[in-house]
């Protein structure tokens, strides 16, 4: 068609699709294509969040509510196993914790699914499969949006630090989405491989949650387990959101240790899930 | 059945009831006299020549895909142990498609026939890039819209617009060019306000008939149709019949796998006959489909590939 006229650059459009199973596709074209099809993942997960409702005002009031009651039921939780009297400090930390957690979560068990759950569209049509974890991804942080203001009026009620130190929070918001995306190329590849992945990944998340900074803050976990909190830094989450809870609640510059840790587990899991992502998609096809 | 010209429609409208099966259709096409020269050249459409010095637009070099899949229905973890315990390895390999080579240069309409397990559809997925070949090569020169067996990509619960929408951007295509396409989409498949509605409310019909409309809007230089032509009643037929021949004069190949005997030989200008992942011939329509009914009719035993 538009070649005809004028000449002959053949090899202007070749694609050639080469033996490629095991191994990873050529990176360049491959995130060239990526970048160019961004709308498209963007449009999968707006569309899956209408279907589902999330557009509607109750849609939206009840992703709140969800987290809020849970955030509550752990408030009480806490006040009752420790019997102190945990104040509002508390239960603002409790909820900003959950509310992040469950953005994290929500990615890793969406962006799970989505591969296995993109049937037709991962049989019938040629495009970067990273797409369907990504949406996955986009999907969990739209939810997470309107939690955000109902998170500061906790703050206020809590009378939390407002510091210009504030902001800085998006940074470890940032590299959790890019842990989060990672966390889903990767179980989305698991789940290819053992559907009964999505089982287990429930008790695994929960597990998550209590082996990271969401109850408990990092200074009680010092307090009881003196030199070896120090190891807590090998959990990811607890530098990704410990980071996010000192600089939006508690008003405090997290250590360089904390920076250095939760930059390295975001790049890491963001590398490393990708590939391994890549490394398998080809398989993808055959296996759904 | 496909006719290009407006005198033939009366009769193909008739005809669509009887679509031949292959059986049928070894008959019909075995007794039918062979078809003039001039009237078939009077009846396809004119189309694109190579140009001197181009390359194939597709170019499949000894191509072998072959499957490496579970034959468990679900593979779990909890399967995964059992076999460990027994030793035992889940995945088996099926040969779907064995050394094949053709090329296919510009303005070529291609038939692909074969019984059911060939690997006709495997091979129009491998051309679409979503299999990869497991040995060989395939060279692409365009973009290509798959209308393959089970349709486009589509959410039951989202609206045929939003799936059509959603179809077009996953095949590159620019959000302001998606959402014109899908008003064209729209107006061609004649399902008029279902188009907003949920796609789970569509009757089967109407899912073929926008699933045929979203492949030819998409302005494919190469488009792949396996087994579309069932889709929609006799007028929609004609309908997506004239569309098929307006497509053959600007795209620059088109690759269309059915059982339909009679399509092929009215649609397609060349034609590869596989059996059992194996091309056992590249030639004219006619041969190809006499061959083809030859062999069906003798049977596996009598007609090995030695005899080719």
């Amino acid at each position: 068609m538009t070649t005809s006229a004028t000449v002959p650059d053949w090899d202007a459009e070749l694609q050639v699709y080469e033996p490629h199973r095991a191994g990873i596709p050529p990176l360049r074209p491959y995130f060239r294509d990526l970048f160019q099809r961004l709308p498209f993942a963007a449009e999968f997960s707006r569309s899956g969040m209408k279907a589902a409702h999330s557009e509607t005002v109750f849609g939206q009031l009840w992703l709140v509510l969800n987290p809020l009651m849970l955030a509550l039921v752990y408030f009480l939780l806490v006040n009752v196993i420790s019997q102190s009297n945990a104040g509002p400090e508390a239960l603002a930390r409790i909820v900003g914790g959950i509310f992040i957690f469950y953005f994290f979560s929500g990615a890793v068990s969406t962006g799970a699914g989505s591969v296995t759950t993109g049937g037709r569209l991962i049989l019938n049509m040629a495009f970067p499969r990273l797409l369907m974890p990504l949406a996955a991804v986009r999907t969990a942080f739209f939810r997470f949006l309107p939690t955000v203001p109902v998170y500061l009026v906790f703050h206020i009620i809590a009378g939390g630090a407002w510091t210009w130190m504030m902001p800085l929070g998006l940074v470890f918001l940032g590299l959790l989405t890019l842990f989060a995306m990672g966390m889903a190329a990767f179980m989305a590849t698991v789940q290819v491989y053992f559907r009964d992945a999505s089982s287990f990944l429930p008790y695994f998340l929960r597990i998550w949650l209590y082996i990271s900074p969401v109850l408990w803050s990092p200074e009680l976990a010092e307090s009881r387990f003196g030199h070896y909190a120090k190891l807590m830094v090998l959990n990811p989450l607890y530098s990704l959101i410990g980071g996010w809870t000192d600089l939006t609640l508690n008003g405090v510059m997290p250590s360089a240790t904390i920076w250095i840790a939760a930059t390295s587990w975001a790049l890491v899991a963001l590398v490393g899930g990708s590939l391994y992502f890549l490394s398998r998609e080809r398989d993808f096809a055959v296996r759904i | 059945m496909i006719s290009l010209s407006a005198s033939d429609r009366s009769t193909s409208v008739s005809e669509t009831k009887l679509e031949p099966g292959v059986q049928d259709a070894t008959g019909a096409v075995q007794d039918s006299p062979p078809v003039d020269e001039a009237e078939k050249s009077r009846r396809k459409t004119p189309k694109q020549t190579p140009l001197p010095g181009e390359p194939p637009t597709v170019s499949v070099q000894d191509v072998t895909i072959v499957y490496r899949t579970t034959f468990e229905k679900v593979p779990t973890f909890k399967s995964a142990i059992v076999r460990l315990g027994r030793g035992e390895r889940a995945v088996r390999e099926v040969e779907a498609v064995n050394h094949v080579s053709f090329d296919v240069p510009r303005g070529t309409s291609l038939g692909i026939i074969g019984a059911n397990g060939a690997g006709k559809s495997t091979l129009m997925r491998s051309i679409a890039g979503v299999l990869p070949p497991t040995s060989g090569r395939i060279e692409v020169r365009g973009k290509i819209s798959s209308l393959l067996a089970l349709g486009v990509g589509f959410n039951g619960l989202l609206s045929g617009r939003e799936n059509v929408i959603l179809g077009g951007l996953a095949a590159g295509l620019s959000r302001d060019q998606v959402e014109e396409r899908a008003r064209e989409v729209a107006e061609f498949a004649e399902i008029g306000e279902f188009m907003d509605l949920p796609m789970r409310t569509y009757s089967s019909g109407m899912y073929q008939r926008l699933a045929f409309s979203v492949s030819v809007h998409m302005d494919p230089d190469i488009l792949l149709i396996d087994e579309a032509l069932s889709a929609g009643d006799a007028s929609f037929k004609v309908k997506a019949s004239e569309k098929m021949s307006e497509l053959m004069s600007s795209s620059r190949a088109m690759f269309l796998v059915s059982h339909s005997l009679g399509s092929i030989e009215q649609m397609c200008d060349d034609c590869i006959w596989m059996h059992k992942g194996k091309l056992m011939m590249h030639d004219s329509p006619e041969r190809c489909i006499s061959a083809y009914t030859k062999f069906l009719k003798v049977g596996e035993d009598a007609f090995t590939l030695d005899d080719l």
